[in-house]
């Protein structure tokens, strides 16, 4: 087994490892820490896609920012239920569908297998001048989408005009 | 390390997060499940871009698409969640129900 395979398990293990936690966990801050752990470990698989960039932008934004607002909202809405959460009495349901999804995905990627290439680095600068020139469009309206949200984001949640 | 590994990883964490939307409660907890879901998808795109797309970039590219669509999504849902507790005292979906035929 090659070093980069055993590296690849182990950031496996770890994303689905705390991935499973955050979905049944009984306490909220631990499911919060798991979804934390599990981010950064996609963030580790980025970098054995050699796409560095993206790495660093998930450590960012999810592990930093993204991670931030969620315990934000937890802090502000039921802090005295955080240690005894319950899940829904469709719990098997849940697992079923869950376990389908997974059996029909595999399924169709095992009988999808085109032919591959070699992982190849391409730096920050070829990522950037292509954002910058053929998707320029729909990176600035991503921008604007990303700016409407906030401010509608400000206007719901801005204390007063409760009806 | 191939393709196959990457895309089997990711369907993974898509059903683990697709089971939380599903049995949590807790609409924060919800939340929690939807970014381990756009989280498989991300890790999904940059591994068909890394193994098949030529110049290598597109996935990276749309993946960078996606980080952003979940920003927006998490800022805007933590303000419509802090927005029902403040209105109706609870997060719990079962109970919020005003829009249930």
């Amino acid at each position: 087994m090659s070093p980069t395979l055993a590296v690849f398990y182990l950031l496996a293990a770890i994303t689905l490892g705390s991935a499973v936690a955050v979905v049944s966990s009984r306490n909220v801050v631990y499911a919060v820490l798991a979804l934390l752990l599990s981010l950064v470990a996609v963030a580790g698989l980025f970098i054995l896609l050699l796409a560095e960039f993206l790495a660093l932008v998930q450590v960012l934004i999810y592990a930093g920012a993204i991670i931030i607002v969620l315990l934000f909202a937890l802090m502000l809405t039921r802090v005295e239920e955080f240690a005894r959460v319950r899940d829904n009495p469709q719990r098997p349901i849940a697992l079923v569908v869950a376990g389908a999804v997974l059996g029909i995905l595999i399924a169709a990627f095992l009988r999808f297998s085109p032919a591959t290439q070699e992982l190849k680095h391409v730096g920050v600068t070829a990522l950037g001048s292509e954002l910058f020139t053929r998707w320029a469009i729909p990176f600035e309206v991503a921008s604007l989408v990303l700016l409407v949200a906030l401010i509608g984001a400000i206007v719901i949640a801005r204390a007063g005009g409760r009806e | 390390m191939s393709l196959l590994h990457f895309q089997v990883l990711s369907a993974a964490l898509f059903s683990v997060g697709l089971y939380g939307v599903l049995a949590r409660r807790n609409a924060v907890l919800i939340l929690f499940s939807i970014e381990l879901m756009l989280n498989a998808v991300n890790v999904n795109l940059v591994a068909f871009g890394a193994f098949l797309d030529p110049g290598r970039i597109m996935g990276q590219v749309l993946a960078i698409f996606v980080i952003i669509v979940a920003a927006a999504e998490v800022g805007l849902a933590l303000a419509i969640i802090l927005r029902v507790y403040r209105n109706r005292g609870t997060v719990n979906v079962d109970e919020i129900d005003l829009m249930k035929w």
